[in-house]
């Protein structure tokens, strides 16, 4: 049974939803919650209320957790309206009752030694990456942030990230703040000013096949936070793989929810993401149907 | 979580309910209380054993294990439909070496009673796997997931033809311990399901699974294209729920002695209870741990209020009661049948 370290479900009461330019961040009480939770992890949410025809949780990144304070545990998420599930969750008011599955997955390993870390996100995908800043400045990290977006109002979070780094970069694809262009625009320039040691991103899959294409040819270690669709977000499913090479140099179709979020970017077979490539453990031969 | 109240009857009593006694039987199976997983929605138990003690199930029907390990279907898998999903997983596992080493025993260590599904592509596979099931400890049943292309006959599925279903089931139940309870696990997508339900019981099945997956799709309106990668898709949530019923209502009609585990689209202990009503003894829960981790026990604890708010005495008294003809007195759930549980069951 749920042990200190394992994921809790809890009824979450809604603390507040407000928006933050073009998406919404709420609070929510979870008790147990909070106090398992690192950075990268995240949590599943029933949406629909009741008798709801959504039947699948929607993941969230976890954004930030607080163990302490009048509520006990809260946890927040930010997130972009992206169909029926998201609409219904931007809808709840104060007080609204949301079931909350978490923490889950993997989070991102923080390094031993004190050095420099660039982190970088792309739209809601910085999230989490600002308790992962707190928690590396705390080991004595240097911390850099690259932020990306469509537009202004989808860069989340360059306050927070000016208060915590050494530098922040930004980039829209319009041009709108920061830099016109991608993260991978800029990402050569900062990880060579801040001689970075090692890469931490998370936000679409594009993006992170492109930073770590970029962290390779820098020969830095880099970890990527994936998003692939799950139904489950618990580990019995099997929705959410993708071609991650093991240790011992075999790829298999890893589940997202459980051996990730967080992955090496160097063993995520980015090119076949979607796809069994042939040299897969339990690759079909002849390729069945069954189901 | 309580979705429903059903106070058509007083609020039953709590220690009434404790004690009240869960245990079903399938033929020569016997389970502790009549609520499992579905197979492919628990994996081998472990991480639902998170949430609940998955020993208080039933029984963790194991995802379908195959022969050889198998890497499943390119993603996406699943696409959520009204009330219900479709997916195409395309039966990823580790092979049946890796399972009969870490799954089972771990089942077993933790008390749980496993329901082994296997699949496979040939009838020579199901032979196989089940002649590596037959030495190994702590398999409480055996259920064949007949819903697999054939590739000796251009990838009919078994499930759809009542000859090729029977040869496997009748090699499985040849090679399976004796003692070792056979279940075929049958598909929705046929003519007849009682006809098919009838070749796997010839065969020597002891008992019926249903219902596997309905076959569907979903087309993407941003790309216009299929949503999943294998185009087709099993559909399954609380939207199969009639289809689930009207399977296990017919093949009850036609061998109402031959045990049925019901599932498809069980979220909540009414639902459980309609399966059980159209014939099933036993109703796995499947999807609906997809929203709610902790269904089974939920499903387990509000089937039993449900049992007891109608008066039933036991599991039995309810297996097929939908098939009675109505009854001109007080139904065993009217206010006054309720007190007395003993008379109640009786007459239920
Ligand atoms: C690990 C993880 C972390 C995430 N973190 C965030 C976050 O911090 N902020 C945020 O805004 N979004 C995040 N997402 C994406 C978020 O889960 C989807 O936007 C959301 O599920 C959409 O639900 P919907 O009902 O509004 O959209 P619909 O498109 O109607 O959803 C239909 C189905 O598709 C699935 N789905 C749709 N889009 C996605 C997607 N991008 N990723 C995964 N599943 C999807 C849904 O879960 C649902 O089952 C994350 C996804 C994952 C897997
Ligand atoms: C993701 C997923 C995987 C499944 N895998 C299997 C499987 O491996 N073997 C099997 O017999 N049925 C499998 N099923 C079917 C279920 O066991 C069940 O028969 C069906 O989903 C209907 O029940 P439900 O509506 O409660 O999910 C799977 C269903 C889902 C949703
Ligand atoms: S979402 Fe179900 S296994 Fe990952």
């Amino acid at each position: 049974m749920s042990d200190e370290h394992g994921p809790v479900q809890v009824r979450g009461e809604v603390l507040s939803v407000r928006r933050v330019g073009g998406y919404h961040h709420m609070a929510l009480t979870a008790p147990g919650v909070a106090e398992r939770t690192r950075p990268g992890q995240f949590v599943a949410l029933a949406v629909g209320g009741p008798d709801t025809g959504l039947v699948l949780r929607r993941a969230f990144s976890i954004h930030r957790v607080s163990s302490r304070g009048v509520y006990g545990g809260t946890v927040e998420i930010v997130f972009a309206v992206a169909g029926a599930g998201t609409a219904w969750l931007a809808a709840q008011g104060a007080h609204a009752i949301v079931d909350v599955v978490g923490p889950l997955g993997k989070g991102f390993s923080l390094p031993r030694e004190p050095g420099t870390a660039t982190l970088v996100g792309g739209g809601y995908g910085s999230a989490p990456l600002f308790t992962l800043a707190e928690q590396l400045r705390e080991r004595g990290c240097r911390v850099d942030f690259v932020l990306g977006a469509a537009a202004a109002d989808r860069v989340f979070g360059a306050l927070d990230a000016k208060r915590m780094a050494s530098t922040v970069a930004v980039t829209t694809e319009d041009g709108s703040t920061g830099t016109r262009g991608i993260v991978t625009d800029v990402l050569s320039d900062v990880l060579d000013r801040s001689r970075s040691d090692v890469v931490y991103a998370c936000g679409p899959m594009g993006m992170l096949r492109a930073v770590s294409a970029v962290a390779a040819h820098h020969g830095l270690p880099v970890q990527c936070a994936v998003e692939e669709s799950m139904a489950c977000g618990v580990g019995v499913c099997m929705t959410c793989v993708l071609p991650v090479v093991g240790d011992d140099g075999v790829t298999r179709m890893a589940r997202s929810c459980v051996e990730g979020p967080v992955f090496r970017g160097d063993r995520v077979r980015w090119d076949d993401v979607g796809s069994i490539p042939a040299d897969t453990y339990g690759a079909p031969a002849g390729g069945g149907a069954a189901r | 979580m309580t979705r429903f109240t059903v106070r058509t009857v007083p609020a039953p009593d709590r220690a009434e309910q404790a004690r009240y006694d869960l245990r079903t039987v399938l033929g020569s199976f016997e389970l502790a209380n009549p609520v499992m997983t579905a197979s492919g929605c628990a994996a081998a138990g472990r991480e639902l054993n998170q949430f609940f003690d998955v020993a208080a199930l039933g029984a963790v029907a194991t995802k379908s294990i195959m022969v050889n390990p198998r890497s499943g279907r390119p993603t996406p898998r699943m696409a959520e439909t009204s009330s219900g999903m479709l997916n195409s997983i395309g039966l990823q596992g580790p092979g049946i070496a890796a399972f009969l080493e870490h799954d089972l025993p771990w089942l077993a260590e933790h008390g749980a009673t496993a329901i082994v599904s296997i699949a496979g592509s040939s009838v020579e596979e199901y032979s196989e796997l089940a002649r590596r099931l037959r030495s190994a400890p702590g398999v409480a049943a055996i259920e064949i997931n007949i819903s697999c292309p054939n590739v000796a006959d251009r990838g009919l599925v078994f499930a759809c033809d009542p000859d090729a279903a029977a040869r496997v089931v009748s090699e499985v139940r040849g090679r399976s311990a004796p003692s070792v309870p056979v279940f075929a696990k049958l598909s929705p997508d046929v003519t007849d399901i009682v006809s098919i339900a009838r070749a796997c019981v010839s065969a020597g099945a002891d008992g019926l699974s249903m219902i596997n997956t309905t076959l569907g799709m979903a087309v993407d309106m941003d790309t216009m294209r299929p949503v999943l990668a294998g185009v087709t898709g099993g559909l399954s949530g609380p939207a199969v729920k009639p289809v689930a019923v009207r399977c296990i209502w017919a093949v009850h009609a036609a061998m109402p002695e031959v045990p049925i585990i019901g599932m498809g689209g069980v979220r909540s202990g009414l639902d459980a209870l309609e399966l059980i009503l159209a014939g099933a003894s036993a109703v796995a829960v499947g999807t609906a741990i997809f929203h709610d981790p902790s269904a089974p026990t939920r499903v387990l604890r509000e089937l039993r209020d449900a049992l007891v708010a109608r008066g039933f005495g036991s599991v039995a008294d309810a297996v097929g009661h939908a098939h009675r003809p109505p009854e001109p007195h007080p139904r065993p759930g009217d206010e006054d049948a309720v007190d007395d549980l003993e008379t109640a069951g009786a007459e239920g």
